[in-house]
């Protein structure tokens, strides 16, 4: 029973930055100029490679024959435990880089958490991946700044795509059963006491662009307990092609 | 660090960075361990970043090198301690800027550098310090671009990571 509970811990953090990953991704050679389509590929490639930790672990926890692969790619769309805003599309720019920062300064926070975790691995994972994570944010936020505090239509855009967005900021801090206990073991932390930091640091960074908190948010939640909005199984049906196409194929 | 027995250690020398064919992987710092369990030795060693692609490859060239002088290697990928940039050796440090990538600053000055002050890092084309960052985001995770104002030429600066 434990370890199907560890293994579910592991997708709940992994899905995260498969789908936020695959999102960068799709954006390769589609950036607005060089730089930041560099920049968000080598995001996205830093995300995949905690992934492999994760899911290399996961693999062992379960079992089985499992491998990162089938871990990562074999799964179904509601076998997958990613919050809904990791899901969202590249709308514009604007939009890809809200959610990048909505995410980052969750991450941060989470990672900083992790490295006390009492389970070594997910400890000296997050020691890992937070070094590479401090670079996101230092990436989303300068963006936020320069999009708010820019000209006036990226100032709107932006708006627009906070106030979409905000509304998928607070799954990240609902707690699944699965975290609930990991938190009680002291594997994760207690991620109702990230949230007043969280919103500190948002509302530093919106006030530094230029940009207000949108009003009445009605707050949407579901994905990390495998319920995902309509775009999910499109991101799937293009991320998984290959291993059902050809199984067990390997680069 | 340093492996005990020398033969093992010019082994090791002799795999490179497969991104950077100068430096070699015990100047890059990510060699962290050798053991042996009969006749097999236990390379443990260190990415520099997650997701980085040339892990594999050097596992794979340090198992053929053992191979190479009639031994058997295998690998084991450690995540903790986390690779640093301070874990580049001086010789290292030398055969960057000799490829023509600027090393790394210490973490103060690399901030300063990568939120776009000018004039931090030595041209390593002329060595004019007339530099000026072109992206934070270079062609692999490790690096970032920048270009000098006095040749003009592009290069490549190793980020700081600690
Ligand atoms: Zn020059």
């Amino acid at each position: 029973m434990e370890q199907k509970a560890l293994y579910d811990y592991l997708l709940l953090l992994g899905d995260n930055p498969t789908i936020l990953g695959q999102r960068l991704g799709e954006l390769c050679g589609h950036g607005p100029e060089l730089e930041t389509d560099i920049a968000l590929t080598n995001i996205s490639l830093d995300l995949f490679g905690q992934v492999r930790n994760y899911f290399q672990y996961a693999a062992e926890v379960i079992g089985n024959g499992a491998t990162e692969d089938s871990v990562a790619m074999l799964r179904h769309e509601h076998e997958y435990k990613n919050a809904l805003l990791v899901e969202q599309p590249n709308r514009d720019f604007a939009y890809v880089i809200c959610r990048q920062f909505l995410f980052d300064i969750f991450h941060q926070l989470l990672l900083n958490e992790l490295m006390s975790s009492k389970n070594e691995r997910i400890s000296a994972i997050a020691h890992k991946s937070v070094k590479e994570v401090d670079y996101h944010v230092d990436f989303s936020s300068t963006w936020m700044k320069r999009l708010g505090d820019g000209t006036e239509e990226s100032n709107q855009r932006l708006t627009e795509a906070m106030g979409f967005l905000w509304r998928y900021s607070m799954e990240l801090f609902k707690p699944t059963e699965t975290e609930t206990l990991m938190a009680e073991m002291g594997v994760g932390p207690d991620l109702s006491e990230l949230k007043p930091i969280y919103m500190e640091r948002v509302n530093t960074t919106l006030q530094a662009s230029k940009l207000v908190m949108p009003e009445k948010t009605t707050y949407q939640y579901g994905g990390k307990t495998g319920r995902h909005t309509e775009y999910m199984g499109y991101i799937l049906a293009e991320f998984q092609y290959m291993q059902r196409a050809y199984p067990n194929m390997k680069w | 660090m340093r492996v005990a027995d020398p033969e093992i250690e010019d082994i090791l020398r002799s795999v490179s960075d497969p991104e950077i064919p100068v430096l070699s992987i015990m100047d890059i710092g990510i060699v962290r361990k050798v053991d042996k369990q009969g006749d097999i030795f236990i390379v443990s060693i260190t990415p520099t970043y997650s997701g980085c692609p040339a892990m594999d490859t050097i596992g794979d060239d340090i198992k053929a090198a053992f191979k190479a002088a009639g031994m058997t290697a295998e690998i084991k990928l450690i995540l903790s301690p986390a690779w640093s940039t301070d874990w580049i050796t001086s010789r290292g440090r030398t055969a960057l800027e000799k490829y023509g990538i600027a090393a790394p600053l210490e973490a103060t000055a690399d901030k300063d550098a990568l939120i776009g002050k000018p004039n931090m890092i030595k041209c390593t084309n002329c060595g004019s310090m007339n530099t000026k960052m072109v992206s934070r985001f270079g062609s692999t995770a490790c690096k970032a671009l920048f270009q000098c104002e006095d040749c003009h030429e592009p290069f490549d600066y190793f980020k700081c990571l600690k």
